[in-house]
């Protein structure tokens, strides 16, 4: 009896002792920190927020600073820094500033911080690609008070509160007397983002702490390392071994399989990334078009719109991104993709034809066809070069001789700005159709920025005006009205041919939950963790 | 002895001035970075801004004036990309690549050349068949894919060993090396063992043929008939021989380890010299290729040297002027 009680005893004893160890043990499980581990596909060149605008670099400073007006993963403008902004007049806006936001220092946001920030680009003389283009319309700032910001333009000017989504605010007391080098180094890479920069190894790896006093919604994670995994078999089998939680730009040949793997899970929507056809509109001889022996033609078929209309239609748009792009893309009908800002699914996507091209064909004169060249990236795109192929092929069942060219893009880019080419590949990411459309088919003008991506040079002034109109309007409704109808009227005009959509995709551990990003961008703090 | 070091000194000038205007042209042919670096956006006044500060608005030849003037006083110009001196990104990389490097050639030499020795001295046993045949394998698989399987196997079946990435580094007299731990080697072992093998069957196979060769020669046979013992025979006489064309191939492919081991470090995600020269050709970052591709002349002339120096002590013929001969 004794004994048993004392055996109780030491039982239980051993149970209190055992059950403070699981209780020790379960405390050090919760309080240790929550990790998260992602292999990026591209190199993010420097932490100096602008210095070099690139999308992996915005992808990874978006981490650390915060800009005025914050895009959502639906590529909409919601406030960030600023809480609010309004037009006070045609060529006035005023942003109001959060209060009591903190840099990673400690130190409290204000107006200063923000005039700082945005005569910042124009000061880095050796940007070898600059943020000016975001900064250049403002002629005129002035800090109303501490939380207040007032911005000149001289013109009227609607698209500002976007272009400042593109600039990262600094702390103006870090960053005076330093360059880019202390960014890179950690004492200059003060922000007010959701997470600390702890190390930066630049092409190898990037370490970062939470920001314990963000403004915004706490992310989940307290450290966050970011591994460079530029080449597809590394960053996939990284994802594999369970040395990563998260990969962005999963491997196209890879999806399918991944998909059926138990251990992993797979993102993938929509992005802004639209590919179209540009055509030489300029040339009385296209450089690329020829009769069908093979001589240049006297005239040029692309200048008839119902040749552009007949290779629209030409174009089994369907079967291109099922089979070609192995289900990576969608059918596309506007230069922008769908939800972006003066998208107008008014437009259709245009419905395979090859009869009714053919009867358009010789219509234009050309019952026979002619011979034409396509040339495109192959080190770009999804299936860049596949997706050549497949237009030409379907080129040619309506009688136009397509032959194909593609090269990698430091090549291919430099010819094609030339407009060297007759017919050539373009893939284009914007947040705003009167953008896209302002150097997509804006009548060229270089000084300006009309027009500097517009190879096949299409001019239509009363395109050019609708543009124009949009830019104008600091009410975004009827920006986005005009916006509108400025792509129906180049799209009516087949002024170039759309053609579809990217996906993005995103590889997750299971138990990881990240929705993804219409600009691609993987945000670290928009991943979760799910029982 | 000098007289044939300044030589070869006059030459390295003359290799690195050639080098470098073919490099330059060439980078120059392919087109423009400027349509690479700038945003979209840009317009006339932007592209002209940056053209100027990258130095881009010159002629050709002013360009290359610049640049040979500069790199007489040892700089090579900035990345137009990362904006610091390209020699600085490359030096920063280095340490990476060395180790890797080494550990490779390590593994080849101290692998091959016993291996190589034993299949020479018995070259129709089991054994000496078997490590034949496993040198074939050695040098027709090719190297991504090997990799890719040593990826599968021990990271992704068996998660012995991480996917790729280089480990914690610790500083050695301010060098930053992953073979001072554990976790270091973890990361390094594949890598190296990939890299190794090609290097490995190589020397396999030369210091068999070499053996081979060497034991029909008449100071073996004196050797033996002098009564000296085996081990001496092969420590001593047989491998001081075959080591010469061994120690060329040696210092030729650790050149190439250090400069073009890029499919590996893609591969394994390590981070050295090789990623760093593939993406600056592809993004036209002329200064870093240049520079690379000097330090790489300069780094196979300093190797040459070397493996002539080595040679010297191996056979004192060499190296007098052939008054040997």
């Amino acid at each position: 009896m004794v004994q048993l009680a004392s055996g109780t005893q030491f039982g239980a004893h051993w149970v209190r002792v055992l059950a403070l160890v699981l209780g020790l043990w379960t405390l050090v499980g919760t309080t240790q920190a929550a990790a998260l581990k992602i292999g990026l596909a591209a190199e993010v060149t420097t932490v100096d927020p602008h210095f070099f605008n690139t999308g992996p670099n915005n992808a990874f400073l978006h981490h650390v600073f915060d800009s005025l007006v914050d895009v959502d993963a639906d590529g909409r403008l919601i406030s960030g820094l600023a809480e609010s902004w309004v037009a006070v007049d045609a060529t006035t806006w005023e942003f109001r500033l959060r209060k009591g936001v903190k840099f990673h220092d400690g130190s409290e946001l204000s107006a200063e911080d923000v005039l700082f920030s945005l005569a910042r680009p124009a000061q880095l003389t050796n940007s070898p690609g600059s943020y000016t283009s975001y900064t250049k319309p403002i002629v005129a700032s002035q800090a109303v008070d501490r939380y207040t910001v007032r911005l000149r333009t001289a013109t009227p000017y609607g698209p500002l509160p976007l272009d400042l989504s593109s600039i990262f605010i600094v702390s103006k007391k870090a960053v005076e007397k330093t360059g880019t080098e202390q960014f890179n180094a950690g004492p200059a890479a003060i922000g007010t983002g959701p997470f600390r920069l702890v190390a930066f190894h630049k092409g190898e790896r990037i370490e970062l702490a939470r920001h314990e006093a963000y403004w915004g919604v706490r992310p989940e994670w307290d450290t966050v390392h970011f591994r460079v995994l530029a080449s597809d078999a590394p960053r996939l089998s990284a994802l594999l071994a369970g040395d990563v939680d998260l990969i962005e730009a999963v491997p196209t040949a890879d999806l399918a399989r991944l998909k059926t793997n138990p251990r992993v899970s797979v993102t993938t929507r929509t992005t802004w990334r639209t590919l179209f056809w540009h055509l030489d509109q300029f040339r009385d001889r296209s450089p690329y078009v020829t009769d069908l022996a093979g001589k240049p033609l006297d005239r040029n078929p692309l200048k008839d719109v119902r040749v552009r209309r007949a290779i629209s239609k030409a174009i089994n748009r369907q079967a291109l991104v099922e089979r070609s792009l192995e289900g990576r893309a969608v059918a596309a009908s506007n230069i922008n993709a769908p939800g972006i800002f003066g998208y107008n699914s008014e437009i259709a996507v245009e419905a395979y034809d090859p009869a009714g091209a053919k009867k358009l064909l010789a219509e234009a004169g050309y019952p026979e066809g002619f011979g034409l060249t396509l040339h495109g990236p192959n080190n770009r795109y999804i299936n860049d070069a596949q997706v050549v192929q497949t237009v030409a092929q379907l080129l040619n069942r309506v009688g136009i001789r397509a032959k194909v060219e593609t090269l990698p893009l430091s090549v291919y880019f430099g010819k094609a700005r030339a407009s060297e080419y007759s017919m050539a590949l373009l893939g284009w990411g914007s947040l705003a159709s009167d953008f896209t459309l302002r150097s997509i088919v804006g009548t060229p003008d270089a000084d300006r920025g009309w027009g500097t991506w517009n190879w096949g040079r299409y001019s239509n002034p009363a395109v050019d005006a609708l543009v124009q109109s949009a830019l104008e309007s600091v009410s975004p409704e009827q920006r986005e009205d005009f916006a509108r109808q400025a792509a129906k009227l180049a799209l009516d005009d087949v002024a170039v041919i759309p053609s579809h959509h990217q996906l993005a995709s995103w590889g997750l551990r299971k138990g990881l939950k990240y929705d993804g990003r219409v600009d691609e961008f993987t945000y670290a703090h928009e991943v979760r963790s799910v029982k | 002895m000098p007289f044939f070091i300044l030589r070869r000194c006059l030459q390295a000038v003359n290799v690195l001035v050639v080098m470098s205007l073919l490099v330059f042209a060439g980078v120059y042919a392919i087109g423009s970075p400027l349509d690479l670096l700038v945003d979209p956006q840009a317009t006339t006044e932007d592209l002209a801004r940056a053209a100027a500060a990258l130095g881009l608005d010159q002629p050709v030849w002013v360009q290359y004036g610049r640049f040979l003037s500069r790199a007489l006083g040892g700089d090579l110009g900035d990345s137009f990309i990362h904006g610091s001196p390209a020699i600085g990104l490359i030096l920063a990389r280095l340490p990476a690549t060395l180790e890797l490097a080494v550990v490779a050639m390590l593994i080849a030499v101290g692998l091959g050349v016993p291996l190589g020795l034993w299949a020479g001295l018995h070259p129709d046993t089991v054994g000496g068949r078997t490590i034949m045949a496993g040198s074939i394998v050695g040098f027709s698989l090719p190297t991504f894919w090997v990799g890719l399987m040593l990826i599968m196997v021990f990271s992704v079946q068996l998660g012995w060993l991480p996917a790729g990435g280089r480990g914690p580094t610790t500083e050695l007299f301010g060098l930053p090396l992953s073979v001072l731990s554990v976790e270091g080697w973890r990361h390094l072992i594949l890598p190296a063992t990939n890299l190794a093998l090609f290097k490995l069957a190589l020397i396999i196979r030369l210091t068999r043929s070499g053996t081979r060769e060497a034991l029909q020669q008449d100071y073996v046979r004196f050797a033996r008939a002098k009564g000296l013992s085996t081990g001496r025979v092969v420590g001593v006489h047989v491998l001081k021989n075959i080591l010469i064309p061994v120690v060329t191939v040696v210092g030729m492919e650790f050149g190439s380890l250090v400069a073009f081991s890029v499919v590996t470090e893609s591969i394994f995600a390590w981070p050295g010299m090789g990623k760093l020269l593939l993406d600056s050709i592809t993004q036209l970052d002329r200064p870093v290729v240049l520079a690379y591709l000097l330090l790489i002349v300069l780094l196979y002339i300093v190797i040459n040297l070397v493996v002539d120096l080595v040679y010297a002590l191996l056979d004192p013929r060499v190296g007098r002027g052939g008054s040997g001969r």
